[in-house]
């Protein structure tokens, strides 16, 4: 139960696209909020708000170090959005492979009717 | 035997409402074309695993219509149309793409062939007209992943021996 709120929380929360390449340089790891105001070009307190929806929904985690605030993935939050990707690209992966089947057919029959 | 695919498919969302979908064959390009264009041989693999393709309607012309029907493996009947508004033998095709499920939710299909070295590297881009039709489409294609994808391959390879 808890399982399905969080995922769909996270999907929510990553349908925005500022929030989206948040978790694209967080990907490169650990930053402070002002590294993170430097790549996006926004004012700190839109990007504050956005990590705050992350925060949420646990697709981030944060923690203090001196006087700066440092935020960093949390990949397991996100697993639930890559597999629903993941499992669509396996569906079409299995049409692949009955294409190619198809296909070494049709090379098969084209090199047998002549050169072409 | 010499099936030698590259494997997965890949698929990516550029924007909110997209879905590309890209692969790599072993075949020139106007042989795949003919895959996707010749209902006999659409019937043969458009299902993936996930039922028996059952009618495959292709009218292959602008302003043309194509449907296809699949019966899933518990007897659900699903089917698929839409309406050809660009051809380009042998490189790209631009149609229309209904679930009749969801007959409110009609996407754009681009599929692009380009051929290097006998090579054909397929790309297909839906574009849907809105955020919540691409999750839905998204969704449908999981289910059917849920549905044991491994044992369609390992049919697929022994019938290969």
């Amino acid at each position: 139960m808890a399982r399905a709120t969080t995922t769909s929380d996270a999907f929510n929360a990553v349908a925005e696209p500022r929030r989206r390449q948040i978790l694209d340089v967080l990907a490169g790891g650990e930053r402070p909020v002002n590294d993170l105001v430097a790549s996006l070009g926004l004012a700190q307190p839109q990007v504050s708000k956005h990590l705050r929806v992350l925060r949420e929904v646990g697709a981030v985690y944060v923690r203090g170090e001196g006087r700066q605030r440092l935020y960093r993935l949390n990949g397991q939050a996100l697993k639930p959005i890559h597999d629903w990707v993941k499992s669509y690209e396996r569906s079409w992966s299995e049409r692949f492979t009955r294409l190619d089947v198809v296909l070494e057919e049709l090379k098969k029959e084209e090199g047998d009717g002549g050169d072409e | 035997m010499a099936v030698t695919s590259n494997g997965t498919a890949t698929v990516t969302l550029p924007t909110d409402e997209q879905i590309l979908i890209t692969r790599d064959f072993d075949a020139p390009k106007h042989l795949v074309y003919k895959a996707w264009t010749t209902p006999e041989l659409v019937k043969r693999w458009w299902n993936a695993k996930r039922g028996d393709v059952t009618n495959a309607e292709i009218d292959l012309r602008v302003g043309g219509r194509w449907r296809y029907v699949m019966v899933t493996d518990d007897g659900f009947e699903v089917g698929f149309h839409g309406e050809y508004r660009e051809i380009v033998p042998n490189e790209r095709i631009v149609s229309t793409e209904v679930y009749e499920g969801m007959p409110e939710g009609e996407a754009v299909n681009t599929l692009t062939l380009t051929e290097e070295d006998g090579r054909t590297t397929l790309t297909v881009l839906v574009q849907h007209t809105s955020k919540e039709h691409r999750d839905a489409h998204i969704d449908s294609g999981m289910e059917a992943g849920m549905q044991d994808a491994m044992d369609l391959l390992e049919q697929v390879a022994s019938s290969l021996r």
